[in-house]
Parts: structure tokens; sequence; C-alpha cells
């Protein structure tokens, strides 16, 4: 939130000349119907895709020449808001003149991007980026059924976002590389989540196979495990360094440490010691100590026994170690 | 010509309201607060819309009507109140309300019931009416507030207020209706319901912005939502919007004398539009005209999808209201629409027009051609009335792509 967000935006400023142009004056609504594709020698392929009682639906109509699949025309139906007319107008547009080979690459990046009136400028509102998604649908399921295939047969990855077409395999790796904790960083680094929302978790405008949330922490979790499996691989190995250790391997070492080399003579003393807590800043490892018995106010605890404590482990387990008693 | 029928969103402010309020600005400009001549010069102004307010809607002496910003403070205090005084500091955990509430009280709500309330949500029929029967059967010995508005922004459809209230008196739990709608819309007398709290915004019968209040039954006990100088008897602290109360008793008064004869005449131009409309083949209305507030059309047009229909509306220099998800900012279906469950596309092709007493024949007949045409050019392209039927293994089986 900021100044910007003060006024909700209103949806409809956000749209480009052109889609409000084709909204108004759709150039390739209307129909072609079997008997004339027939007679031109011609097979007419019409795909529906969406219903009324989703909330928006498109029919789209290709009319091809069998000899060499060139989509010599067509035309679409539907019913939907003026961002889902336009989307159908443009889709329809690309598919003119293409083969069925070449139209089934067509995805809904395109379809927007050919409605912008400039290239830097989204033509389109994020949440109605959607709209243009059904373009894409309806174009592999026409060309399925003109070449006999399953529509599901063009897509060869798993599409998490399909507004920003993201890919479930893109988004473990984005989130692997750059060590990402929240949605919101995914969105910036990847724009999956950023349109219609839907694929962030459920109850969104439509339901969804996989969710932003799940990817994460099932990413997360993962990470998480070869994290702990490399630290006690390490340990077991011996070569483990205290900066990698977990919290509770951190805590058994500097205990071993404190055990071997210092315990005894504060015991010898009277005294004893005990780790609070290890925490690790920017330029160090900051140990907590209490000391018990008769070290507790004991002269040299502050000074002497104390740099003996932190050499020890300085020199054991890790150089950035600070002892700080408390 | 330009047509404004979106009167269930807010109002054009009547002039005359506009003239009472101006002397209020920069002429009598002082705090009510103040113990000078400034101060107390402004008290009979105050007064005389107290007077408007209390005769429009025949609340008794011993009730309070307290000045508020609008209806969504006033229904987020009597909602959070309970929650302090019945349920923190007393024995309830419950609240009944509606799946069909304004977001004022259904927010408010749900953010009790993260709080650990539990509240429960009743249903409407298909004409997007509560039944008192079904009141009557989930209100418990823990309830402590019953919350059902009067009549629905949406709809216009009026909920059974009058039976309501008995069932609340007898079970001896608090009643709290939002009466925005229903105000200057139709008869509100409050001597003759048993109400024990209701919530009004000035903007929704002619009156400015920013401006409500809350009535309040005998003057019962509410934790206050604003705490500060102790203006309104302490029940609601703010140096009072002066010029915006004068305006809204003069809007008040304005809006409910004569009303019977004013609303007739809205009801006249609206049955006349509405007939018109349903001219149009595959067209419903939501709920019986006889029992909907008398301005408000709620219209399911089939194949024409409702933002493309308001784009259209607002070409044609009209300005009206739908539900289709595709026109929220979150794409979110209208929760309104889905509970009324009268036809699943009611969602997505419901236009709402709603009128007031400035709407004028030529605007009917205006709206009228325009509409029809409206309709005409968006069936055209509609996928709903296509006549080529798919390619065999094109259809769509179900709807594929949005599960609500």
């Amino acid at each position: 939130m900021a100044k910007a967000d003060m006024l909700g935006a209103s949806l409809w400023d956000a749209y480009s000349n052109k889609v409000t142009t084709l909204m108004n004056n759709p150039q390739h609504q209307g129909e072609i119907f079997e008997a004339e594709a027939q007679k031109r020698g011609h097979k007419l392929i019409v795909a529906d895709f969406g219903a009324e009682s989703c909330g928006d639906a498109v029919r789209l109509y290709w009319e091809i020449d069998p000899k060499n699949d060139i989509i010599v025309n067509s035309k679409f139906k539907s019913f939907g808001c003026g961002t889902a007319i336009a989307s159908s107008d443009v889709m329809t547009e690309l598919c003119i003149g293409k083969t069925v080979q070449e139209a089934v690459k067509i995805t809904n990046i395109d379809v927007e991007l050919a409605l912008r009136d400039n290239p830097e400028t989204p033509a389109v509102p994020p949440q109605k980026m959607h709209c243009s998604v059904m373009a894409y649908d309806v174009i592999k399921k026409a060309a399925g059924l003109y070449m006999g295939v399953d529509a599901e047969s063009f897509e060869t990855e798993i599409i998490v976002c399909e507004c920003a077409r993201v890919s479930l395999g893109t988004l473990r790796e984005v989130i692997r590389l750059n060590d990402l904790k929240t949605v919101e960083q995914i969105t910036d680094y990847t724009k999956a989540g950023g349109f219609c929302k839907s694929c962030i978790k459920p109850g969104g405008h439509e339901a969804r196979e996989w969710y932003l949330v799940d990817i994460l922490a099932d990413t997360r979790k993962e990470m998480d495990e070869e994290k702990m499996k490399a630290a006690a691989d390490a340990q077991a190995e011996g070569g483990a360094k205290f900066e990698d250790m977990t919290l509770v391997q951190q805590i058994k070492a500097v205990d071993a440490i404190i055990d071997e080399n210092v315990r005894q003579f504060l015991i010898m003393d009277g005294g004893d010691m005990e780790i609070i807590d290890i925490k690790k800043s920017d330029d160090y490892i900051d140990i907590y100590i209490r000391y018990l018995g008769a070290c507790n106010g004991c002269a040299s605890s502050a000074t002497g026994t104390l740099y003996a404590i932190e050499s020890t482990l300085k020199e054991k387990l890790s150089g950035n170690i600070r002892v700080l008693p408390i | 010509m330009q047509v404004y029928l979106d009167n269930n969103a807010t109002t054009m402010c009547d002039p005359q309201v506009v003239e009472a309020m101006l002397p209020y600005f920069s002429e009598q400009y002082g705090n009510p607060n103040s113990l000078h001549k400034f101060g107390s010069s402004i008290h009979p102004a105050i007064m005389n819309a107290i007077d408007q307010t209390y005769t429009a809607l025949n609340a008794a002496d011993s009730d309070d009507i307290v000045f508020t910003s609008g209806a969504t403070e006033s229904n987020n205090w009597v909602i959070q109140a309970t929650w302090i005084d019945q349920i923190l500091h007393g024995d309830k955990n419950h609240i009944v309300t509606t799946e069909v509430e304004h977001p004022a009280v259904l927010a408010t709500c749900k953010f009790l019931e993260d709080q650990g309330v539990k509240v429960t949500y009743l249903p409407v029929n298909n004409e997007g009416v509560v039944e008192a029967h079904t009141v009557k059967s989930f209100i418990t010995d823990k309830t402590a507030l019953v919350s059902i508005m009067w009549a629905s922004n949406e709809t216009g459809m009026i909920n059974p207020i009058k039976e309501i209230g008995e069932i609340c008196k007898d079970k001896g739990v608090r009643f709290h209706t939002d009466g925005v709608q229903a105000i200057g819309k139709i008869p509100v007398d409050l001597q003759d319901v048993h109400v024990d709290f209701m919530s009004f915004s000035a903007h929704k019968f002619h009156g400015p912005k920013g401006v409500g209040g809350l009535y309040i039954k005998d003057s019962q006990a509410l934790t206050p939502l604003l705490h500060g100088g102790s203006q309104m008897g302490g029940r609601r602290s703010g140096t009072l919007n002066v010029p915006a109360i004068v305006g809204m008793g003069k809007a008040m008064e304005l809006a409910t004398q004569n009303i019977e004869a004013t609303m007739a005449s809205i009801r006249e131009k609206r049955d006349r539009l509405e007939d018109a409309l349903l001219e149009l083949s595959d067209t419903f209305v939501v709920g019986n005209r006889d029992n909907r507030t008398p301005n408000t059309i709620l219209i399911s047009i089939k194949g024409v999808e409702g933002e493309g229909m308001l784009w259209d509306l607002n070409n044609g220099q009209i300005g009206a209201s739908t539900g289709s998800a595709c026109a929220s900012e979150d794409l979110e279906a209208n929760t309104v629409m889905l509970a009324i469950g009268a036809d699943n596309e009611l969602a997505h092709t419901g236009i709402r027009l709603s009128l007031s007493r400035f709407t004028t024949d030529a605007e009917v007949d205006y709206v009228i051609s325009h509409f029809k045409g409206a309709v005409m050019r968006l069936r055209n392209i509609s996928s709903s009335f296509a006549m080529q039927k798919p390619t065999l293994g094109g259809e769509v089986q179900e709807c594929e792509l949005h599960q609500h």
C-alpha cells in the first residue's frame, strides 16, 4: 500500500485503446458454417471452451485447407466481458494464415502482447490477464480436434500460473536458486501469481491442481531436509564446518569441547558453566554462557577464564566465535 | 442524455439538502461543544436535524439516534460492541446473520469469527428473502445478536423485519437491522416494528456522503466504538459534522414525507422499465415486485455477461451495476448472487438498475431503447446464441474453466 493504492484503480481505465476498440467493434466476430466450408473444399473445426455458467465462454471457428493445414479463415463467438471479446478477436486474427501446427504455438502472452498499444504497457490490468488464457486453451482444443490428438498433448510441462505461463519446474528451480521464502518473492521473481491470483492458494477465481503456497512449502521442506542431511553427513565424517551445523549440533559440539578442555578446571575450583544459547550475527557466532557455583562472581570469570574458554572454542571450532557470559 | 440508474450505490445530493447545509461551512462554523455563542448558536440546527430524524423514523423520545460516519461505522459498532459486551464480558458466544448482508456486516462477522465467535450465516430463499422461521430455528441460548438487513442492496427484496423482530423479542435476543436500503424507499416506523438497533447512511436517500446514524432502542447500553471527546452523550466521539448532520436531517425529511406518493411514482416508472426489458427473450428478474423496494430491478440476461453489458450501457451514458465476478477487483463471484442461487448464471449475467425520485419518464424511455440495443449487439457476439454446433468432441461437457 502506498499513495497510488489509496483510491482503487478503475478497471476500465487500465484497458489499452486496442482492447476498447475491439470490444466496441470486434473484427472477426461471427460464424463459419459447415456447408460454406465444404463448398470451398475446406475443413471446418469448431471448438468451445468455458461455459456461460462459468462466467466466460468462447467458440472458435477454423476453416482449414486440408492440403497444407493452413487456417484460411477464422471467426469467434464469445460470452464474456470486454477483455474476453477483445482477446478472442485478436486470437482469431493471429490464427489466420498460419498452419494448425504453427497456430498451436500461440499463447495467451502473444494474445496480450498483440492487444498492447505500445510494447511497454500491459493491455489489461493484472486480474484481466486471465481472459487471454481462454484464447490459448481453445486453440489447443481446436488443434487437437483437427489433428486427432488430445489437447493436453500440446502441453509439455505442468503450467502452474496460466496467466504468466510459469511451469512447476521453473518455480521449484527459482525457489531453490534464490532461497525464496514467500509467495510475494515468487511473484517478484517469476510473475507467477501476479495476475488473476487463482494459483496462489485454494479459494480463488478457479480451482487449480497446483498452488504456489504448497509448492513453496514443499520445496522449502525439501531444502531444509537436504541441509540437515548434509550437516549430519558432514558431522558424521568429522569434517563439518561449525557455521553449517544446525543449532543442536552446534550446542553438542561446544559442549563436547568444554567437557574435554575446560569443565574439569572449573569443577576443581568448585564451579561450573552451562550454554544458554548460540546466536549467529553478521560477523560473529555468539555463544551465551552462564557460570555456576564458585565461578559465579569469581574475578577471573570475566577475564582469564573467559579468555581461556573463548580461545579454546575459537581454535577447535571457529575463529568467529565470541563467548558472552550473562 | 445521461442516465444514472445506480441509486442503490449512492444518490445525488438533493439541491434543497445542499442549500440547507451551506450556511454551516463558512458562516456558522462553530463547534457545538464550545460554550461561546459561536458554538451554542449551532444548537438549534442540530436540534432540528435530530427532530427531523426522530420524526422520519417515528422513534420514541426514550430511544437514541446517534449520528455516525455512515452505516459501515454503525454496523461495525453494533457487532463489535456486542462482542465486547455480551461475549468477552458476558456468557454469549453466537451471532446470527445472513449470507446476503452488506460487506460491512459480513466482513465484521468474519473478523469476529477469527476472534473465536460462532457466526451462523442464514441462507435465503430463491427470491433472496430470509424466512422468519429459519431465523427462529437458529437462535440459541448463547445467541448475542441477530443482524439482518431490512432490504437488500442487490435485489431490493424486503425481509420480514416485523416478524423477525417479534421472534427476537420473545427469545430475548438483541436484533440489529441494516436499514440502509429501506429508509426513503419503504415506510420505516420504529414504533411499529421491534428493532434494537438500526444502521443508516444519508447518501442513500439524497443526503451527503460520510454521515449516517445508529438507532438504539430505549437507549440501551453499547460500548462505544470511538473514544474521545464524549460527543453525542458519550456514545460516539468526534466533533459533530454539523453541515452533514443538517443535510441528513433535511434529506430524511424530504425522503419520508409523502413517501407513499413518491414511491408510487418511482414504482410506476420501475414497473414500466421492468416490463419493457422482460419483453426480451431469456431474461428474468429476481423477486416478486410487491415485496421489493420500488426502485430496484435485478435482471439476468442470458448470453450477455454483466461487465460487457455495463460497458455498453456506459458507452450509452447509462450508469448501472453488475454482480458479475468479471467486474470486481478480485474476480471473486458476488456471494449474494451465489446465495440467491435462483440461477447459477445470475452471478455472471445480473444487471442491477436502481431508480430514484429524480428519474424521469424520458430517461426510462432512453434506457429501454439503449438497453435493448446493447443486448442485441452482445447477443450477436455471444457464443450462447451461436448456430453452428461444435465439431464432435469440441463441445464443453461441464464447467471446465471455473469451479466456484
